[in-house]
């Protein structure tokens, strides 16, 4: 082996340099890694990979039918059509043909029995992509309906779930009800959510030798990936590798989802030999794939005169499509997050996983967290309404305390806990009392505009619930000219992932971040990973790469106190050099040294989360490692003749402990909550009454543009406050807690809609709140306001 | 054959399938695989791309549009920029603003607004926020929230790059010039097995291709059309392109009236009204993305008749017409006798718009446009409408007033014309005309809206249109300065 040049830098010079830090290290504000490469188009996703001659394209023949049975199926056009090489049905799938992440129910393609409008029955594979377009509209698929269940509220009637119902229960709900001064019921529909990632779902196969099969896809979880394609072709594991470079977009949407296109790709593969690729235009994504669980919420709360929360009786009640896909864990999420910052005391929760003929509804940011929270919120805004009391005022008397009033319904103290501070400060920052006097004193005027103003709180228990998935994996190579290969067993969706795990690498061996790379996910590098969600991403594979970095630099060191003659105590990594004792040389040269001196250089780390455990049969433990908070303030105007309105200005304050990247950190939290946003506001998913989704497209599906976000958006992280537990350099998880700051647009919604009625009646809104469901409430405020008015003139009369 | 030039080579196109799509050509044929499919129906700008034409003083003039909607044909005479061509040996402003911004998170999106700043900067010399806007609204990004890109553009306008395109201008016209001299000689057709595209240089070779063709497709913009091919996989077999005819491009203003050719874009049209209906004008902001209207023209937005186009009500309103030519004959039909039902018009086989004329409002009158939808940017509407108004001493004395979305074809609402002519405009008016919409209109419930929202809006439109009618309220300066949600932007 040749060797690289060593540092041509005089003593002096390296003595300069090691008087100042690395650049790039932990904490710096440096961009995401592949971002010069995003701008110029150079990023590679699997549409841009050069295809084979031979590559065949996937068209797949999907279910028109909510539910029925499949009574015939004449697919001989399609074979014979132009350019069709197979046409392929669950009758050819010669392993496992169920492909349920966690249980069994989600079939590669329907048998007999259809489940869903979508649900693919049969794939085409041809030379292109048209031809297979074309071929797959000449099936003739015939169904007999069967009853399709389309509501989750008939659903819950007629217990027809996808898992048994679960439950947390605290204290005494029930005699706390009986004894509460003052009871609220009510109901909210919370809806759906589409993705709406940028790069649609697509995986491109490649057999190899033995029967094996090389697989990129667009996933969160390639691990899950290798697994259900083994089974599906009915190889072992180790004959699947799966490669994942980056994805254009995930948001839980590519957790479970991607497997499906993956498998079918991998099928035409295995029983052709030839190269794949199946990408699903857009519409086809939207109707195949699963989105946000829409959630009814069916609510009985007893409080005193101050607002406090005396007792809960909350039942959850989740559309989870046909399949129980993710859905256990999702609702049990919404579950644990249904108490948001607040003590409930008293409280019952139960989650329904109800089963409708609809796509199997999956993990998407948050995971459940942001219906329970959206919950809890609305509880608090009604008993504020009720009491007449500012809602902010009604939230800090119920958050939770740091000695007492301290325990979740599920058992686990809360630790960490910055609601009280992080609200001063936000309250403080943001004018919060001057402004909402400000907009009270704007909606007095005779107006159609109504200004609105509100301010929630985000807790958000970090750690996968199903504790066994808090692992990560990770293998660092140096190679002799002092470049660092890294792999972690997390993906990169754009959150900066690899970026925060370089820089964590590079802080270990104090050198800049350019010399490392991260590369593509890979599974024959990092196996058995878990899920790139929960905001887990840098909490695991960051440890698991800073242990392997940290098992390289002790042997580099027990190798400089040999080869260099020097204490322990003397060496010291600086500035891409190594300082040993009076000597300076360049790291490059250390690893160059150590090569001759026959260390390896290249480990594996690995990493779980200490700590957590959760007993659910008990439905009590600790199942989260720490808290994040978040506190953010919104300020909305809306036009109650047509229900329309803007954000004018959102202050947000967020909890990331030490970050590890302010740059990225900002970027996650502003981007979460513009998806917030549009969740709760625009964002509708509207089934026909057959059940076919009519916003299957971004011409009727309108997820949140540039003049959606706030005029005045002020974003800060939370300074001096690293994470108490010995996470990653202290730094929290950042992914999806910023998600739900875009309660306060909802809530901000409302309070300008009470603001018809001068604040003196609570105000119910769904969410979405599109324009027309802000017009209807305004417009049933009005009313109410009207009828008091008459009714005080009245009174007054009979005086 | 028609030719254009990708980046700065001179391109030649015969044997391709005039389906073919701009991005399949750039992926699929070129190998250029930088401008990416996010949605293939013009809605979230990944695909977008720059196309520079010579304007009528010959000066380039840069366009985003989506690759993903625009067929081959349109690229006839014209440069062809991808993101390819932007860095050179270092990033081009524009990107290297998105990287100093953290414009970027999973980058799928970003080619696409990479080029949509670069269009912007090749529009405007310093930076507004409204333009900017107006540049992006048509390009969706999941991750950012959007700040992050703002700022970009600020940048890239404070901060700019030398820029190779500069000083190649001059060569670029040159070259565009000669191809446009070459198809003036012969006029540009593609062709591949049967499916063919004519694109003939004047409107009498038209209305004859017409004649001897009836069952042909027209494509102007095609920001519709298109979608026949990538949404409902449809083979159009035989299209005339209108791109090169040049009677179609022009338009004249004179004090009274607008001539607008029916294929101008809807950018050029917006141009033209901000100078003269000024309302039209705002209107257009809204429709659709800054994309879109580069290539989307006025005449394809009335000739396909859509319920829920933009332009429709508006036109009714204003009393324009339109110069319908067959063969060597023409004729004029009101804008609002030019619908018949869903999507079906007036015109006769082998006919086409040749011309919108629109009456140029004269004082004192008050015009108004209304389009509600649940985005503000680049969204369909849920109802529209559009009103003209005059008024003599508080008294209505002549109303048009049309509405979009609310029937199968945009049109007028006469009981409630009626009921408000010769009133005294006020409350106790728009009360008592409320109810006419419904004798008016039936409009259906859909996705977008219920039948009730899109009544209940067509009622409090009225209502808004009385606010927002100068010197009948009293109020502060802020509420008569502001009356819309899209004044709060």
């Amino acid at each position: 082996m040749s060797n690289a040049p060593i540092s041509p830098l005089s003593h002096t010079e390296m003595q300069e340099i090691v008087r100042s830090d690395i650049q790039s290290g932990v904490g710096k504000k440096i961009p995401h890694e592949s971002a010069s490469r995003h701008v110029t188009g150079e990023a590679i996703y699997i549409d841009d990979r050069l295809e084979f001659a031979n590559q065949l394209h996937i068209y797949p023949i999907l279910s028109d039918v909510a539910h029925g049975t499949i009574e015939k199926l004449e697919l001989d056009e399609c074979t014979q059509a132009d350019g069709v090489e197979a046409v392929y049905t669950e009758a050819d799938i010669p392993g496992e043909s169920d492909i349920g992440p966690v249980l069994p129910g989600d079939p590669l393609m329907a048998d007999k029995t259809v489940e869903y409008i979508g649900q693919v029955i049969a794939i085409v594979a041809a030379r292109s992509f048209e031809q297979a377009q074309q071929a797959a509209a000449l099936a003739k698929i015939t169904i007999a309906p069967l009853p399709a269940i389309l509501d989750v509220k008939e659903a819950h009637q007629k217990q027809h779930y996808v898992m048994e119902p679960h439950s947390h229960n605290i204290g005494d709900a029930k005699q706390a009800l009986k004894d509460a001064p003052h009871t609220l019921k009510g109901e909210l529909n919370i809806g759906g959510q589409e993705h709406f990632y940028l790069e649609t779902q697509i995986c491109t196969t490649i057999p190899t030798e033995e029967g094996g099969m090389q697989v990129y896809t667009s996933s969160q979880h390639p691990s899950e990936v290798q697994k259900l394609v083994a089974q599906v072709i009915n190889v072992p594991l180790h004959k699947v590798v799966v490669d994942m470079r980056r994805m254009g977009g995930g948001f839980g949407g590519k957790e479970t989802q991607a497997a499906q296109p993956a498998c079918l790709a991998a099928l035409v593969s295995h029983l052709t030999a030839k190269p794949c690729k199946m990408r699903l235009p857009r519409e086809l994504d939207m109707r195949m794939t699963g989105k946000r669980h829409p959630f009814v919420v069916l609510y009985h709360v007893g409080f005193n005169q101050q607002g406090q929360l005396l007792g809960l009786k909350l039942d959850l009640l989740a559309d989870c499509g046909y399949s129980p896909d993710l859905s256990g864990s999702i609702v049990d999420r919404a579950m644990f997050h249904s108490d948001n910052a607040y003590y409930l005391g008293n409280a019952s929760i139960t989650g329904y996983r109800c089963k409708t003929h609809r796509a199997s509804n999956t993990a998407y940011r948050g995971f459940g967290g942001p219906q329970g929270m959206v919950a809890i919120e609305e509880i608090i805004e009604q008993i504020s309404g009720y009491l007449k009391i500012d809602p902010l005022t009604v939230r800090k008397r119920n958050y939770y305390q740091k000695e007492q009033r301290n325990l979740t319904h599920y058992g686990q103290v809360v630790e960490g806990n910055l609601l009280d501070e992080m609200t001063q400060q936000l309250e403080e920052s943001a004018q919060y009392q001057q402004r909402k006097q400000e907009i009270a004193a704007f909606n007095q005027q005779d107006s159609h505009l109504k200004k609105g103003i509100a301010f929630t709180p985000v807790k958000f228990g970090i750690s996968f619930t199903a504790t066994f998935l808090n692992q990560g994996g990770a293998l660092i190579h140096i190679y002799t000219d002092g470049s660092i290969h890294l792999n972690h067993g997390g993906t990169e969706m754009g959150q900066g992932l690899h970026t925060k795990v370089a820089q964590i690498v590079a802080e270990e061996f104090q050198v800049d971040v350019d010399r490392v790379l991260v590369s593509a996910t890979n599974t024959d590098k990092v196996p058995n990973t878990s899920p790139t969600a929960a905001s887990s991403g840098t909490d695991i594979n960051g440890k698991a790469a800073q242990n392997a970095a940290r098992t390289i630099k002790q042997r580099l060191l027990a190798f400089a106190v040999q080869h260099y003659n020097v204490a322990l105590g003397e060496i010291q990594f600086v500035n891409n050099h190594v300082k040993l004792g009076t000597k300076i040389i360049s790291f490059t040269e250390l690893i160059q040294q150590a090569y001759f001196g026959q260390i390896s250089l290249s480990s594996t780390g690995f990493y779980r989360t200490p700590k957590i455990f959760y007993d659910r049969d008990k439905a009590c433990g600790t199942p989260f490692y720490y808290y994040s908070f978040g506190m953010s303030c919104s300020e909305v105007i809306i036009d109650t003749l047509t229900g329309e309105y803007k954000v004018l200005r959102a202050d947000i304050l967020h909890d990331v402990g030490d970050s590890l990247n302010p740059r990225i950190d900002i970027g996650q939290v502003e981007g979460g909550f513009l998806q917030g946003l549009g969740w709760l506001t625009m964002e509708e998913l509207v089934w026909n009454d057959t059940g076919k989704l009519m916003t299957s497209n971004p011409m009727s599906y309108k997820i949140p543009a540039m003049t959606d976000t706030p005029n005045d958006f002020r974003v800060k992280l939370v300074e001096n406050r690293q994470n108490p537990e010995d996470t990653v350099y202290h730094s929290k998880a950042v992914g999806e807690p910023p998600f739900m700051l875009a309660i306060s647009v909802w809530c901000a919604l409302k309070n300008a809609v009470a603001s018809i009625d001068n604040y003196q009646s609570p105000v119910t809104l769904n969410a979405p709140a599109t324009p027309e469901a802000v017009m209807w409430a305004a417009q049933h405020m009005q009313e109410i306001h009207d009828a008091r008015s008459m009714g005080n003139t009245n009174s007054k009369g009979a005086q | 054959m028609i030719e254009f030039l990708l980046h700065n080579e001179k391109i030649t196109l015969t044997d391709i399938d005039p389906n073919t799509t701009v991005l399949q050509f750039l992926r699929v044929h070129k190998k250029l695989t930088g401008t990416k499919e996010g949605c293939a129906s013009g809605d979230c700008g990944a695909c977008t791309i720059c196309l520079v034409e010579l304007d009528e003083n010959n000066q380039l003039r840069y366009k985003t549009v989506n690759a993903c909607i625009t067929l081959v044909s349109a690229l006839q005479g014209k440069q062809l920029i991808s993101i390819e061509a932007l860095k050179q040996s270092q990033l081009h402003s524009s990107q290297q603003a998105m990287v100093d911004n953290d414009g970027s998170q999973c980058g799928f999106c970003t080619p696409g607004f990479v080029m949509s700043l670069f269009g912007l900067q090749k529009n405007h010399d310093h930076f507004n926020r409204h333009q900017t806007h107006q540049a992006l609204a048509g390009n969706l990004c999941r991750c950012t929230g959007y700040r992050a890109i703002e700022n970009a553009a600020k940048q890239m306008f404070e901060q700019p790059i030398v820029d190779h395109f500069d000083p190649l201008e001059e060569s670029i016209q040159q070259q565009l010039a000669q191809i446009n001299l070459n198809t003036q000689r012969d006029s540009a057709m593609l062709a591949l097995n049967d499916n063919y595209c004519h694109l003939p240089n004047d409107s009498d070779t038209l209305a004859h291709l017409l004649i001897n063709n009836p069952q042909s497709t027209l494509i102007a913009g095609g920001t519709d059309l298109s979608l026949a091919i990538t949404q409902h996989n449809t083979r159009f077999s035989q299209l005339i392109a209108l791109s090169n005819v040049k009677e179609l491009h022009q338009y004249t203003i004179s004090d009274h009236q607008i001539e607008i050719g029916a294929a101008l874009s809807l950018t050029k049209c917006q141009k033209i009204f901000q100078q003269t209906i000024p309302e039209f004008a705002a209107l257009l902001d809204r429709f659709a993305s800054l994309q879109i209207r580069n290539q989307g023209s006025i005449g394809g937005n009335i000739a396909n008749a859509s319920p829920i186009g933009d332009t429709p009500p508006a036109l009714i309103a204003l009393g324009a017409s339109l110069i319908l030519r067959r063969g060597d004959s023409r004729r004029s039909v009101k804008v609002e006798d030019f619908f018949v039902d869903y999507r079906k018009t007036v015109l006769e086989s082998s006919e086409f718009i040749e011309k919108i004329l629109i009456p140029i409002p004269t004082q004192p009158y008050l015009f108004k446009i209304y389009k509600v939808s649940k985005r503000l940017d680049d969204d369909i509407s849920a109802l529209s409408a559009a009103c003209l108004l005059s008024l003599e001493n508080e008294k209505v004395t002549k109303i048009c007033l049309a509405f979009g979305g609310m029937a199968a074809i945009a049109k007028r609402a006469y009981h409630t014309e009626k009921a408000l002519e010769n009133q005294h405009w006020g409350l106790a008016a728009v009360k008592s005309a409320q109810p006419a919409l419904e004798q008016d209109f039936t409009p259906l419930s859909d996705f977008r809206a219920s039948s009730q929202y899109r009544m209940q809006v067509a009622k409090n439109v009225l209502h808004k249109l009385l606010i927002e009618t100068p010197q009948v309220t009293d109020k502060s300066d802020e509420l008569t300065a502001k009356t819309r949600i899209s004044d709060y932007v």
